[in-house]
């Protein structure tokens, strides 16, 4: 015998005492698929056999057998079920969890039972329990599709148990293994002209009186043929031929199931334009009607493409509904949810299930009508009324892109604007939720997968991002941390270029970039051309075109005015030198340093470094002078006099240090910015590129023409060159010789990997003098440079490479016009990290 | 950091016998966190200076002593080595312990003299408290002078230092000023370089001893020696009132550390805040921005109330708040009442929605004036409760406050609003998601600038 189940199905087994269920279950399912009433009792009290614990161990089953089908888990049930009342917490769950339910009856002899439990040890129950048990299963039979299970089937002897075959079937709406291309077609209603045009425009042409596309391109239909329009037979016909000869998919609307229900004789409103419909049948065919019913009765509800990537549904589906079949998630498909209420439109208020969809399959669906696609979280709803004169829309897949036919005519007036909710998509998406947020996050990119972000990780970056951060739609991008290369063995210094170089070298990367590290601050600027860029591509809707924030996504300036000039400064820059029109982009972001580092640091200069660095002036010079006076008197104390003057040219040099980086700025004139990443703009992520090029586009579009904005001095190393190596620590000992921060050595190409191991995207080597104000004045004393030459990398360059994927993750999520939270939640994470305790020197 | 004492007068050398440090030696010592050195640049007859060096290791500080585990106290780049503070304390009991004590085997008498005394404290902290040199150091008959200089000279928009050098001198006997300025350094410099445990009352007594129960900032010392503990604080005064009393039986009246017998306009917002709650009928309220959780806790008293939900974006805040209720041993009941959460007021929070009542007590005022649309929509749109509560300081008043410099009243405040722009905002709010709002003050009101705090408390229209 051979039966069939769903893959994804809630099974009871059912039979009385010694009937063999749990053989049969290890037989024909996996273990972990078997969830048995004596294995949670046992669990329970150790005891099997124990009835007081049932109440219990059946909580304790269904509670496992619900976690199981939320995670699309068939799920074999093994305890008796005798009783209607036992199954029917079957059927409520199946139902609750939208999968289908299926019984499997072991209907054996009562004789074969006896004999059976005659022969077993373990218990003992008397033959008069057997005897009503198999009464109880004869009479069980007869209800069980009464009751609701979808699927029954009987067993009657050992023989068919034992030659059994079951076969697990998908659902209809798994079509996972169809990768595309598709185009994927709104609500039609009849307008039948529209459709035509728009299949020309997406390539199809008809042959034998069937639309095909000629690189095998098919249709996703979303329902709605008909109402409204004038040509609801035409539109039948291009569909149904489409979807008979397999050029074309299709799923069923609200007003199909009408239709279905009017041909099948059963008495419907005639309303919302299907008058038209019925008057176009009623002169058709019967043969056609009859066609027509049963095209549309076999309709199914929703489709899973592509690995699960790609959703269709008339109405819409959530989440936990996807791939689901029940009742339940048919009428979601076809109608949506709504709160019962009606709006002034005399239309139901609809529950915008949208809002909370996180799943990461893109959902196509269709069925209220607006003016505009309407994308939230992953979810793009092409209905833009077309039969109420706006335009029939498809949306073309994996190319994510939307093409659309305006309408011919005005066929039907609608009855609220289609504009009326234009906004309320928008302001749903631009809020974000803290649930995304919180627990535990797992974030996959393109550079690093499992990127596994803690909870005190996450409260930590809650608090930052609420207290300081920027408006989220401006956070498109947070810069990684930065490690430092490692320890030099050159004597008298702690970093020292050859290392920096070396770690590449070992990874086999042959050409580096050393750019000059400017001592400012980190300064993300965003700049859109207009206002209006910044509302239609970033959302952001309080006049401001651009901002310029810190590595912790805080604003830089107080004052928006500071802000806004220097933007303006830029945008001047950008639009001489042709940027705009070049990269065809209305917006950039860029990677700069801003200085000087006394604007962002002012309060840190005042409270720690000045005040250092005037307290060890002053004491050690009296210092001096005291032991001066003393050697000068006993001719003692010549060593500790040698070795305070020295600290005393050390916090002289300190002094001198933090100077350098200081100035005071009255206008916007004092600023300096050097750019020296192009991130992203319009359609692209500049994280493919060489630093080379980052650093001579850069020259090439920013320069010249402002002097705030600054080139970065840079050199390019062969590391197989020794004298190119020699130059390039020559260079770095001239500009830190000169007060210079130092450099920053980056590999040849913005991303780069040593087979599968993604390496540092860069290595800081920092001068001897600028490395007093992290140190210390005295770091440089050879007793203490030996200590701090022990420092362990690992954290740091684990968050390094953490934090820049995360980045480079929410710029591309950004590019790709992923939502709102999903960019969040890598800036989000950048954060996180930078929440852990590290050392802050390094 | 650096100490020097000065002393005046004829056989000046004598100073090396009652320090019991050789004035031709310089003398080096071993301490916790560095090295010390005692020398003598001048020896004359008529006068003899000594000073007292400390080395200290910079990188111990910073990372913990050689082999140890324990990480460091403070940072890098930090004015420790160079100023005075608990390490020179410490210092001085450990290199000057005997003359502490007043004892000199070789010159007692001279030990039991008062001497003409100079000691000079480079580099001693006062935060720009301009008087707070004298109003230490005269009660107890030094002439006192400070000199201070400009923080950075290349920018000088940068104002003054926040050291000076502190020199003091008056006819004393050598232990005394050792002992005043072992007291007396740590109240300057109150980053103390070890755990203050209880055992700080002990030598603040016993250095104290027969100068400190009289000195006119007795409380200040005591309070800014015991790094503002106010418990300890509180414990020493006890107990030298107690060592009074013993010495003089018919004082018998207690000084406390007098307390307002106003409220403080804290108290009087709380006050208002619950009484608001209350009026409103609310039995479920959340406290958004809950902080140490002053209202919530006022909320848990109220029988009225039968489900409170605190939060603040900060975990620090929440574990603060925690330990104030004693949560963890709380009783069941009252447990039960009451949700500690993080959650954030730009973020949607699905936990905000359903409660009648939500306070937002001096919170607007810290999130950033962009991000105030965001917080509108999650409070008044998403969370809809039937009452909201919200107090901010009104800006007008400030002017009331003279050392606030025309600044806002906290550092974290991205704003402070005037009553027309509270308003008006209140009318934005009420038309965009339909509320009313009636608005009052809290706090004593100023003919002209009305009062500190404004309070507007917003009903849902049904």
């Amino acid at each position: 015998m051979r039966i069939e189940i769903p893959e994804l199905a809630l099974v009871a087994l059912v039979g009385g005492t010694s009937s063999g269920k749990t053989t049969f279950a290890r037989k024909y399912f996996r273990a972990t698929e078997i969830l048995s009433s004596d294995f949670f009792r046992a669990l329970i009290c150790d005891d099997e056999n124990s009835q007081d614990v049932s109440g219990d161990a059946f909580d304790l089953l269904y509670a496992a057998a619900e976690k199981r089908l939320q995670h699309g888990k068939l799920t074999v049930i093994d305890a008796t079920n005798l009783q209607q009342s036992a199954r029917k917490r079957t059927l409520d769950l199946a139902k609750a969890q939208n999968v289908h339910s299926a019984a499997i009856v072991l209907n054996l002899p009562e004789k074969i039972l006896r004999e059976r439990n005659q022969t077993r040890t373990d218990r003992d129950i008397p033959d008069r329990v057997i005897r009503k048990h198999c009464e109880d299963v004869r009479r069980s039979v007869k209800y069980l599709k009464k009751e609701g299970f979808r699927f029954v089937y009987v067993l009657k002897s050992p023989e068919e148990i034992e030659n059994l075959e079951i076969v697990r079937t998908k659902l209809w709406s798994d079509k996972k293994e169809d990768h595309g291309a598709l185009d994927v077609i709104g609500d039609i209603h009849g307008c039948a002209r529209e459709l035509e045009l728009l299949l020309a425009k997406l390539g199809y042409s008809e042959k034998d009186g069937i639309y095909q596309h000629p690189e095998g391109r098919r249709v996703a239909f979303l329902g709605d043929f008909c109402d409204r329009g004038n040509q609801n037979v035409r539109v039948l016909q291009i569909v149904m031929a489409m979807v008979k000869s397999g050029n074309a998919f299709a799923v069923t609307g609200n007003h199909d199931a009408k239709l279905v229900k009017y041909l099948k004789g059963k008495k419907v409103a005639i309303t919302h334009g299907f008058d038209q419909t019925i008057q176009e049948l009623n002169a058709e065919s019967e043969t056609f009607r009859q066609e027509v019913r049963d095209f549309l009765d076999g309709l199914i509800s929703h489709y899973v493409f592509d690995d699960g990537k790609l959703v269709i549904a008339h109405a819409g589906l959530k989440q936990e509904y996807i791939g689901r079949g029940s009742g339940r998630v048919r009428k979601f498909c076809l109608y949506g949810e709504t709160t019962g209420e009606t709006d002034e439109y005399g239309l139901p208020v609809r529950l915008n299930w949208a809002a909370d969809y996180r799943g990461r399959a893109t959902i196509i669906y269709g069925h209220v009508a607006q003016k505009e696609v309407q994308s939230l979280n992953g979810t793009h709803c092409i209905d833009t009324g077309c039969v109420f004169g706006g335009k029939l829309t498809a949306y073309r897949y994996p190319e994510q892109e939307f093409v659309s036919v305006n309408a011919l005519e005005t066929y039907c007036e609608s009855v609220k604007p289609l504009d009326a909710d234009q906004e309320k998509m928008k302001e749903i998406g631009d809020l974000l939720t803290i649930q995304d947020y919180q627990g535990k996050l797992y974030l996959q990119t393109g550079l690093l997968a499992n990127i596994q972000i803690q909870e005190n990780q996450l409260a930590a970056a809650l608090e930052i991002m609420s207290r300081f951060a920027a408006d989220p739609h401006w956070l498109i991008y947070l810069p990684p941390t930065m490690s430092p290369c490692a320890t030099s063995e050159q004597e008298a210094y702690l970093e020292y270029p050859l290392e920096a170089f070396e770690y590449y070298q070992k990874k086999k990367i042959r050409h580096l970039v050393c750019e000059q590290k400017h001592m400012g601050s980190r300064a993300v600027m965003i700049l859109c051309r207009n206002p209006e860029t910044a509302k239609t591509r970033f959302g952001v809707d309080d006049g401001t075109r651009g901002i310029i924030y810190t590595r912790t996504g805080r604003r830089f300036f107080d004052t928006l005015e500071i802000e806004s000039k220097l933007l303006d400064r830029l945008d001047n820059v950008l639009t001489k030198k042709g940027f705009w029109k070049d990269f065809q982009t209305d917006w950039v972001c860029l990677d700069t340093e801003l200085m000087p580092w006394s604007e962002k640091a002012k309060a840190l200069l005042k409270n720690q470094y000045a005040p250092v660095g005037n307290a060890g002036k002053q004491s050690l010079s009296a210092a001096v002078k005291i032991l001066e006076q003393v050697q000068a008197r006993t001719g003692q104390g010549a060593e500790i006099l040698e070795s305070y003057r020295e600290k005393e040219n050390a916090i002289s040099g300190y002094i001198r240090a933090y100077q350098e980086y200081c100035w005071d700025v009255q206008t916007t004139e004092d600023f300096r910015i050097a750019p020296f990443h192009i991130l992203a703009a319009e359609n692209q992520v500049f994280s493919e590129k060489s630093h080379l090029w980052h650093m001579e586009t850069i020259r090439k579009y920013m320069t010249g023409i402002d002097p705030i904005f600054m080139a970065t001095p840079y050199k390019i190393v062969d590391t197989e060159d020794e004298s190119s190596i020699r130059d390039a620590v020559n260079w770095w000992l001239e500009l830190t010789a000169k007060g210079g921060e130092g450099m920053v050595v980056k590999p040849e190409y913005f991303t780069a990997w040593k087979e599968s191991e993604l390496l540092q995207p860069a290595v800081k080597c920092r001068g001897r003098e600028y490395l007093r104000i992290i140190y210390g004045a005295e770091y440089l004393h050879p007793e203490y440079l030996m200590r701090l030459k022990k420092r362990s990398l690992h954290k740091k360059r684990t968050l390094a490479l953490k934090e820049f994927s995360l980045g480079i993750e929410a710029l591309q999520r950004f590019v790709r016009h992923e939502p709102l939270y999903k960019i969040h939640e890598c800036v989000f994470g950048v954060l996180a990290f930078e929440s852990e305790p590290v050392d802050p020197r390094l | 950091m650096i100490l020097t004492i000065t002393y005046e007068g004829s056989h000046t050398q004598d100073l090396g016998y009652l320090l019991y440090k050789h004035p031709d030696k310089i003398q080096s010592f071993a301490l916790s966190y560095g090295k010390a050195w005692v020398c003598y640049p001048e020896v004359s007859d008529q006068r003899t200076t000594v000073a007292l060096i400390l080395d200290l290791n910079p990188i111990e500080l910073a990372r913990g002593k050689l082999g140890s585990k324990d990480g460091g106290l403070f940072d890098y780049v930090n004015d420790r080595p160079y100023v005075a503070s608990s390490f020179m304390s410490t210092a001085i009991t450990r290199i000057f312990g005997t003359a502490m004590t007043g004892r000199c085997d070789a010159r007692q008498e001279l030990a039991d003299s008062a001497l003409h005394l100079t000691a000079c404290v480079h580099m001693l902290q006062d935060n720009h408290n301009q008087d707070l040199a004298k109003e230490i150091f005269e009660p107890l008959g030094y002439t006192v002078r400070t000199e201070r200089i400009l923080l950075d000279e290349t920018f000088p928009e940068w104002g003054e230092s926040p050291y000076i050098n502190l020199i003091i001198s008056g006819a004393v006997r050598l232990s005394d000023l050792l002992k005043h300025l072992y007291v007396l350094i740590p109240v300057f410099d109150r980053n103390k370089h070890y755990y203050v445990s209880e055992d700080e009352i002990d030598k603040l007594l016993s250095h104290g001893e027969g100068w400190l129960s009289d000195h006119p900032a007795r409380e200040k010392i005591i309070y800014r020696y015991l790094s503002q503990k106010k418990s300890y604080a509180h414990k020493a005064i006890s107990r030298f009132e107690e060592l009074e009393e013993a010495e003089n039986p018919e004082i018998t009246e207690k000084q406390e550390i007098p307390e307002s017998p106003k409220k403080s306009l804290n108290q009087l917002r709380m006050e208002r805040v619950l009484e608001e709650v209350l009026k409103s009928g609310a039995s479920s309220v959340i406290d958004l921005g809950c902080g140490e959780c002053r209202l919530t806790s006022l909320l848990l008293d109220q029988p009225q109330i039968k489900k409170i939900t605190a939060c603040d974006v900060s975990v620090r805040e929440l574990e603060k708040a925690a330990k104030r209720l004693h949560y963890d041993r709380m009783p069941e009941y009252r447990k039960k009442k009451l949700t500690l959460m993080q959650a954030s007021l730009t973020y949607q929070d699905q936990r905000f929605a359903g409660f009648d009542c939500a306070c937002v007590v001096e919170v607007i005022e810290h999130i950033e004036k962009l991000r105030i649309p965001a917080f509108e929509r999650i409070l008044f749109e998403f969370a809809q409760p039937r009452t909201v509560i919200l107090t901010t300081p009104n800006r007008e008043y400030n002017t009331n406050y003279e050392f606030l410099n025309d600044q806002l009243r906290h550092e974290d405040h991205r704003f402070e609003w005037t009553r027309e722009e509270f308003q008006a905002w209140t009318v934005h709010v009420c038309e965009k998601f339909h509320y009313t709002c009636e608005i009052a003050g809290i706090g004593e009101a100023d003919p002209v600038t009305g009062t500190p705090t404004q309070i507007g408390v917003f009903q849902k229209c049904e």
